[in-house]
């Protein structure tokens, strides 16, 4: 086996008992892009240099018996992650140039440890998209299948981890896009609850609904990275005081008398495709077979999820993008004035996407409109959170598809945004209501794609989540 | 619902954003598509209901207000786009007028 395709743990012992160096596993991570991505286009920016010197500074921390859980793991961050010195464009044109001058609390957790960021991973500009079409650096193509699309918004994380190109992957999930690409990627996605880790220096896109987490090749591996970055940050007044559990020692527990509920509306939608239907229902049986309980459950609202998220969050977008306006940093474009240096900067610097989210948005909160639109989808979110209230208390967690399909083609949804935020109808519920989701592969389809299961829980329910996924296998 | 091509003009001065006539009319057609769409939520009733601002029901979050380190002069003038005599420089905010 190469050692680009260890998983974190496999690499720790490999690394502990001197079989190999940290520099080696990174260059074999370096060598793997420089062979592939051309064809992928998982990576905007490569930090080869930097990652080289952090991997020496490893070999000496495990020279000295002094490592942790992730020294010299090398590991890719989505591009609208800030990494003090390298570049981070958000996959938008108006930071093109920006080097933030300091790390997201999360990155900055990771780099204590001495592990080796790799590069700035590819993903819809802003975040904005289930494709990674949306991307004003190319679209991301999908390893198990190059005409397909890798998801989004966090497409070349998911690609990067599943081709081998690093060991995990830091993302940002704000309605759906860690979940819906590591589903798309066959590998492993966790949304953690808002407030489980910091979001300070995440570029933000709708702040009530966004959050950070990894994306790892096993469910192991995701228990590893949660350890390191879950927590309160006093840089992010949106984190939670709870304790951090030990996660790893919990996904030891079995599953036995636990009781997972199946919500019919997910199975019953139209747009599913059955090879993912029934690749999940198969996973269903073998955690009956394992001691769970399964049971029917009903969350009626989850049609509406969609529409909660497509007035909200480009109403939270709308106001967070304000800031990209060309004037302190970023690429300033000219103007005759004031006003056309930003119409300028905005026109140049933001695909088209970004611009239709800001539009709704800048509609949706303005006069005349604020109550039919964005206080009554706040209204439905209240009711949203209430049905996921409700079925918990019936239930410890839930299980559903992440996608209702596998991988679609590049270029098939592109022109359709309905189609596109569609997409997404399965992974929006857990957003409107802050619990945490993660999705890990489950199956694939006869012509080679996976197919992604998805596991919900309660708010804080991390652990729970992460051991019914560690049990569900090929 | 749908919005006229006047109506997205209006949005994207609101918003600062330039737009050619194509995309004034692509935009007014494919966001109108969206308004359309989100208005199923019309369908629930949401009488009396306590809208969801944010999901953690923290409040009052306060930390002990001390320096800490952050980045430095050097490195936030090397991201401004135009710079002058270390100041950031930017077009005149006020026209035809004698300060």
């Amino acid at each position: 086996m190469k050692l680009n395709e260890l998983t974190i743990k496999e690499a720790r012992a490999g690394l502990d008992a001197k079989k190999f160096t940290a520099v080696e596993l990174v260059q074999a991570c370096l060598d793997k892009i420089s062979k592939r991505d051309k064809k992928i286009n998982a990576f905007i920016t490569v930090a080869d240099d930097s990652a080289l010197v952090q991997a020496r500074a490893a070999d000496k921390l495990i020279a000295a018996g002094k490592q942790l859980p992730l020294t010299g793991i090398p590991f890719a961050v989505k591009d609208a992650i800030c990494t003090a010195g390298v570049r981070s464009t958000a996959s938008a044109k108006i930071l093109d140039n920006y080097t933030p001058p300091y790390n997201a609390t999360v990155i900055q957790k990771i780099l204590d440890q001495g592990a080796v960021m790799i590069g700035k991973t590819n993903c819809d500009a802003f975040g904005h998209g289930a494709s990674n079409e949306n991307s004003m650096y190319g679209p991301v193509a999908n390893p198990h299948d190059l005409k397909k699309v890798a998801g989004g918004s966090s497409g070349g994380s998911a690609a990067a981890v599943a081709d081998n190109m690093c060991l995990f992957a830091i993302a940002e999930d704000t309605g759906g896009s860690i979940r819906q690409p590591a589903s798309f990627c066959g590998i492993v996605g966790l949304r953690p609850s808002y407030g489980r880790n910091s979001r300070f220096g995440i570029m933000p896109m709708a702040s009530s609904f966004d959050t950070v987490g990894p994306m790892t090749k096993t469910v192991d591996d995701m228990a590893v990275v949660m350890q390191v970055i879950a927590g309160q940050d006093n840089l992010d007044a949106t984190t939670v005081p709870d304790s951090v559990p030990d996660y790893s020692e919990d996904l030891k527990k079995d599953i036995k008398g636990l009781r997972i509920g199946v919500p019919r509306e997910y199975f019953e939608n139209k747009s599913i495709d059955p090879e993912v239907k029934q690749a999940i229902e198969k996973q269903i049986k073998n955690l009956e077979a394992r001691g769970a309980k399964i049971i029917d459950v009903s969350l009626p609202l989850t049609k509406y999820a969609i529409s909660v998220y497509y007035i909200l969050v480009p109403s939270e977008d709308s106001s967070n993008l304000g800031r990209m306006d060309g004037v302190r940093y970023g690429v300033r474009a000219g103007g005759k004035d004031l006003f056309d240096l930003y119409a300028n900067s905005r026109e140049q610097g933001f695909p088209e996407e970004v611009k239709r989210r800001i539009l709704i948005g800048t509609y949706a909160l303005s006069a005349g409109y604020y109550d039919a639109y964005y206080k009554k989808a706040q209204q439905v979110r209240t009711l949203i959170r209430r049905d996921f209230d409700r079925v918990f208390s019936e239930v410890d967690v839930l299980i559903t598809p992440t996608s209702p399909f596998a991988a679609f083609n590049i270029g098939e949804k592109s022109s359709d945004p309905i189609q596109m935020y569609l997409a997404d109808v399965f992974v929006s519920p857990a957003c409107s209501a802050g619990i945490p989701g993660i999705s890990v592969n489950a199956g694939m389809t006869k012509s080679g794609l996976p197919i992604g299961a998805q596991i919900m829980g309660p708010r804080l329910s991390e652990c729970l989540v992460m051991r019914v996924a560690d049990k569900i296998k090929l | 619902m749908s919005l006229s091509i006047e109506e997205v003009r209006k949005i994207a001065q609101l918003a600062r954003i330039k737009l050619s006539p194509a995309e004034e009319k692509r935009h007014a057609e494919t966001i109108s598509t969206v308004l359309e769409f989100v208005a199923q939520l019309n369908e629930v009733d949401t009488d009396g209901v306590e809208p969801t601002a944010q999901v953690t029901g923290l409040e009052d979050v306060s930390r002990a207000d001390v320096s800490r380190d952050c980045a430095h002069k050097k490195e936030l003038l090397a991201q401004m786009p135009q710079v002058e005599n270390n100041l950031l420089k930017v077009p005149a905010v006020f026209k035809d007028e004698v300060i």
